[in-house]
Formats: C-alpha cells, structure tokens, sequence
C-alpha cells in the first residue's frame, strides 16, 4: 500500500469524507448567518443559541409528545424561527437604526440568557438522543464505514443550502428581499412591504439554525453549550466567506470542514485553530472576504 | 451607685461572653467548580449542597463551629480559578477551599494555598501529580486519580485480553496524565500501546480521530477525556460501528452523570472505576436520596460524594484540634481515620492521597436497568493499597 506524507490513502478519503459531513453543519450554519446580516446588517450572536433550541426541541418533541426525528425536522424550525420572529418584532426592530454593535450586543446577551436558562432546567451534560431508527447502521466505503445518518447530513444540508441560494438569487421573492437591502425606502415605494419581509428573513435565518440543531441531535451530544463551541468557528467561517455572501458561506463551510479534517489527520493539536489562522490570512489579504463584495 | 450597676453588668457580660468567645471558630469553607461549564453537573451546585449536608451531618452548630460555605465558578480557566482563590484567601477569609475540578486548575489552587497556608481538599481533578511531584503539604487529594483510574479500568482491560491501547487524550493537563498513568498500567501489565491522539478540548466531533483509533487495530481505544468529550466520543464511536467491530472502549473517567447523559443504549458495556457509586449500599442509597431530593432528582457523583466526606472530615479535625491553623488541622487529619457512610473507613497518605477502595463497573444493557439513574453492575473491588500510586513511586518531595 503507498503512502501520502506518511499517511495512508484509506485514512486520508476518510478525513476528506469526515470534513464534509462537519462542513455540512458549517455551512447550513453560515448560511443563516450570511442571510441575516445581508439583509437585516445585524450579526447573530444568538445563532448558536438558536442551533442549541433546535436540538433541544428534537429532544422534547420526544419525549414530552412522543414525535419523533422526521417530525422534529419540521416542527423544531418552525417553533424556533417563530421565537426568531417573536426576538425581531419586540427587539431587533427597535434597533435596526444604530451602529451594528448594538445588534451584536443584543444577541450576544439574549444568547447568554437561552443558554442559562436551558442549562437550569436540562443541566450541562447533556440528553440522549437516538439516531432515527431508518438510518442506523451505514455502508462499508472500501476506505471506511460511512454511517447512514453521516451521508444523510451531507444531502439534507446540501439540498437546503442551494434551495435557499435557489430562492435568493434566482426568484421574484428573492429579488424582493434584495432590494429591500438595497434600499428599503425606494422598495417600500414600490408597494412592498419591507418590515414584513425582515421579519421573515430573521425567522428562516434562525430557522436554519434549528434545522442544523435536529440534524446534529443524533450525533453530538445536546447539551446548552453545543451551541456556544460551535458558533466561534461559524463566524470565523462567514468572514472567510465574505459577510452577506450566500454562496460564500455554503463553499467556505464546506471548504473550511474539509481543511480542518485534514489537520486532524496531520497535526491534530492544531484543528480547532486551523480555521483562525486561515481567517487571519484571509482577513490580511481580501479584508472583504472571498467572495464579498469591497464596501 | 449607677455606675456600679453598668460596670457590674459589663464584667458580667464580659464574663458569660468570653467562654463562648474563645470556643466559638468560624469556618469558612469555598466551594470553587465548574459550574456553568461541561463539568457542571458532575460537580456544580451538587457540591455545594454536598457540602451543606456535610455541615449539617457534623452538627456544626451544636459543637461550636459556625461554617459558612460560599462557592464560585471557575470556567475551567486556570487564570479565573487562581484569581478567585486568591480574593478568597486575601480578603474574604476562607480557610480551605473544595472540589476544584479541571487539572490544570487544580494545581494552580493548590500551588496558591500552599503559599497563602490554607487548606485544599480536591475533590474533582484527576491528574496523580497533586499527590505527586506537585504535592503539597495544604492539599489533600479525595476521591481519585489518573492513577487510579488507569489501574482499575486499564489493568482489568488488559486481564480481558485487551492487550494493545490506542488513546484520544484531551490536550490538556488531566488527559496527559491519564493518559501517561494508563500506558504505563497497559505496559507493565504486558500489553502494549500502538498510538495516541492529542484532541483540541473541548471538542465536539471525533469521528476523525475515532478512525484513526480504528485503523490503528487497538483491541481497546482509551478515552483520556471527561465530560462532553466523553460523551462525544463514546455516541460516535458507536455510530461508526467502532464497538459493533470488535474494538472496546475504555472511559478512563466516567462518571454516573456522562452515562445518564448518553443513554444506556450507547453507553452500555462501557468499563470505568468509580471510587463512589449510589447505589452501592444502605449507607450511599440513604445519603444520595436525601442528595437527589436537593438537587433536582439528580444522584450524587463521586466527586460530589467527596466534597462531602473531605469537608466532614475536615470538621472532625476542627473540632479535634480546636484550630483553624493549616499546618495543626492537616496533621490531624492526616493521623485520624477517615470514616463517613459514603466511602467507608479509610486514611490520608503523607503526601495527601486519601485511600479508599476503588470500583470497577460495567454499564448495564438497557434491558437490565430497573429506571433512570440505575446503570453499573459491580466486577470488581480494589483496595486503596492496589488502586493507589506506592508512595516510593510518587516522586512526592514529602516522602521520605
């Protein structure tokens, strides 16, 4: 058998599998970071919280109502963006008018609060969740055992990422949302109802998160801080990407999961650093980002 | 003729006062843990309400001794932990402090009460170098170790022809020790150990290291981690169909609540050592019903255990000694036996190691568990003697 800098093939395939599966959650992740602060200018602190809830409500779907994991990837989206909508009427509407920061803060805070609360009442180490009874078990790939439920991340995050690419930038709602980021007032002349819209769009950007919350219920474990390790590393991903970018966020996520599982192969020390220092290039060279847009 | 009467009065307060006076100690007792982090619920508030029953199991107040617990959180961050410890000692008057899980802020709070000469009683770090070559002469090390970790679950792995250790090590203090002490158990009792992953802690997927655990063809995969990277580990170890394939686990540190965490159906069959269990006898279930009752239904962790049993016999050698002087309590607690209904009978090593026995456990299947909270089968017992480091080996400057 050859050898690639010392590591073997099979290992390698493997990684690069692994990458994308972890790239899948980046990128739905980002996703709905980048949707927000395109259109809404306010970054999403609470994103991990969201994510978080998305994961618990799987979990109290249930056990408290007995529906199980098919079911919770609708229902979890649908009660957590609600919540996101409910956040954007009483709060982030006040604000929209200041500096960003003030989102940011905002956010920031209400995320603290979520997580404290989930964290008083579910504890911190966590709940069991089982993998849906359909897609245990997994295929053997030759180069490694693929688990069923790995493959089935990748495909729903794909799918749902490039259905909202889909909608954003190829149809008539999509043309709506960006104009109405262009310049809201002149939208609003036109008959279209601006708020409304930014409402809606925070409620699917933090519907996103929840449904990236159901997906990583089965495989890691739910518990209030799921959300805060994680959204570090998304940021890192939406800057890399370009703020506001949509397509940038999906490749960057993907892109991102794949270096890092190759640094889990070759230097596993500095896997949860890679994404930084590849954020700190990027930032030196493109402060714009890849695929942003220079201001 | 007024006068008199005051004065008369004064001496005679003075006179009741000052008995109670020079009997009366004050106790200040600081509960320092995690307590919003991945190791909040193994130790957390459980070990401050731990701690409340050991006052209140001592009768405190009837003896004398006014115990005042405070508690804080240190993130698992060293820097935090040692600048708490210090406003503790400094300025708000707390003579020992308790639990302090987390390695590398354990040893921080220990360095930091030797030099303020006050009293450390861990209860919930892991790494033998608190009793090794960090020991102390202001700390005591409760409820267990890398070491004895390492010879319960390693040891009796390697007996059931587990004879090649390939490890995830969470790269901090506590996994390098726990993984250092295992290998060395894996080696000496024949086997052998064929490779090692350093995981950023904390980490959330481990799919990719668990495959090089697995291409490495170990009989058994070491998991030198605790809490969330535990139960991170262990969930897609079986997705991967890392155990369905032969290969065992081995969760160096356990605890009750990462299994209630996983569920027994990817828990089960999991091998750990655990020096306290709940429902090991009368005296534990009695204790961990009234513990459970405060904490949410929640059973007690060893390390909540220990912050009970260290913190009584703490009081005992008050009481004994009639002293809050380090160096007067810390003798006497290290000539009494050590005797509650949690860990049984037991003594405290001149480096600071509290023996007792330790337990080896095996998760039980779904099948065989009667409810929640009812999840190890006992195999096997062993004594402090054979759990324990032998004091020559320590490199303990406090033996001689």
């Amino acid at each position: 058998m050859f050898e690639l800098l010392g590591v073997p093939p099979q290992a390698l395939f493997g990684q690069v599998l692994l990458g994308l599966i972890n790239g899948s959650f980046y990128a739905i992740l980002s996703l709905g970071l980048a949707v927000i602060f395109g259109l809404l200018n306010i970054i999403n602190f609470a994103h991990g919280a969201q994510y978080m809830m998305g994961a618990f409500v799987a979990w109290m779907c249930l056990n408290y109502l007995g529906v199980n994991y098919w079911a919770a990837l609708l229902i979890a989206p649908i009660a957590v963006g609600a919540t996101g909508i409910v956040i954007e009427r009483v709060f982030l509407a006040r604000i929209a008018k200041y500096d960003h920061l003030y989102g940011l803060l905002l956010t920031f805070g209400l995320a603290l609060i979520i997580q404290g609360l989930f964290r008083n009442y579910y504890g911190s180490s966590g709940l069991p969740y089982g993998i849906p009874p359909q897609l245990t078990g997994g295929q053997n790939l030759g180069f490694m055992f693929l688990p069923t439920y790995r493959g089935w991340v990748v495909v729903a995050s794909l799918v749902v990422c490039l259905a909202t690419w889909f909608v954003i930038e190829k149809t008539k709602l999509g043309s709506y949302l960006r104009a109405a980021t262009e310049n809201p007032t002149l939208t609003q002349a036109f008959g279209i109802n601006v708020p409304l819209l930014v409402t809606l769009t925070y409620g699917f950007g933090v519907a996103l998160a929840a449904f990236a919350g159901v997906l990583a219920a089965p495989i890691y474990a739910v518990n209030p801080n799921m959300g805060a390790d994680l959204i570090i590393v998304v940021f890192a991903v939406v800057v890399i990407g370009g703020m506001g970018s949509i397509m940038g966020a999906i490749v960057t996520g993907f892109s991102l999961g794949l270096i890092e599982g190759l640094t889990k192969v070759f230097y596993p020390e500095a896997s949860s650093t890679v994404i930084f220092i590849i954020m700190v290039l990027v930032l030196l060279v493109k402060p714009a980002g890849l695929f942003g847009r220079a201001a | 003729m007024k006068l008199k009467t005051l004065l008369a009065a004064t001496a005679l307060g003075a006179l009741m006062a000052a008995p109670a006076l020079a009997q009366q100690i004050s106790v200040k007792a600081g509960v320092l843990n995690d307590r919003s982090g991945i190791y909040a619920d193994l130790s957390g508030e459980g070990s401050v309400i731990a701690a409340r029953l050991a006052v209140e199991d001592f009768k405190a107040a009837e003896k004398g001794i006014k115990v005042e617990i405070v508690s804080a959180d240190h993130q698992n961050k060293p820097d935090v932990g040692s600048t708490i410890a210090r406003q503790w000692y400094d300025q708000d008057g707390v003579d020992l402090i308790l639990d302090v899980p987390t390695s590398s802020v354990a040893l921080a709070v220990s360095q930091i009460t030797k030099d303020k000469n006050k009293i450390h009683i861990n209860s919930g770090a892991g790494t033998s170098d608190l009793t090794g070559k960090a020991c102390s002469p202001n700390t005591v090390h409760w409820t267990y170790d890398t070491y004895a970790l390492a010879q319960g679950t390693g040891g009796a792995m390697v007996k059931a022809g587990g004879d090649s250790w390939f490890f995830l090590t969470a790269d901090y203090a506590f996994g390098h020790a726990l993984e250092r002490d295992a290998s060395a158990v894996v080696t000496k009792a024949g086997g052998k150990v064929v490779g090692a992953v350093r995981t950023p802690f904390p980490g959330t997927d481990f799919s990719s290291f668990l495959l090089q655990a697995q291409a490495s063809k170990a009989k058994v995969i070491g998991l030198a981690n605790a809490g969330g990277d535990l139960t991170n580990s262990v969930k897609q170890a079986s997705e991967f169909g890392i155990t369905q394939g032969g290969q065992k686990l081995a969760g160096l540190l356990t605890f009750a609540s990462d299994v209630h965490a996983l569920g027994l159906q990817a828990a089960q069959g999991l091998v750990l050592t655990e020096s306290f269990y709940w429902d090991r006898d009368d005296g534990t279930r009695a204790w961990s019903e009234r513990f459970a009752k405060l904490n949410g239904g929640k059973k007690p962790t060893m390390v909540q255990a220990g912050v009970y049993s260290g913190l009584l016999h703490y009081l005992k050698a008050v009481e004994a000694t009639k002293s809050k002087d380090a160096a007067v309590v810390m003798a006497k607690m290290k000539e009494m036996p050590t005797d509650d209904p949690l860990f049984g009978k037991g003594s405290i090593r001149v480096n600071g190691r509290k023996m007792h026995p330790m337990y080896l456990y095996e998760v039980k299947k779904p099948s065989e568990s009667k409810g929640p909270w009812d999840y190890y089968k006992q195999i096997a017992v062993l004594s402090g003697e054979e759990a324990f480091q032998p004091l020559a080996e320590t490199g303990c400057s406090l033996v001689k």
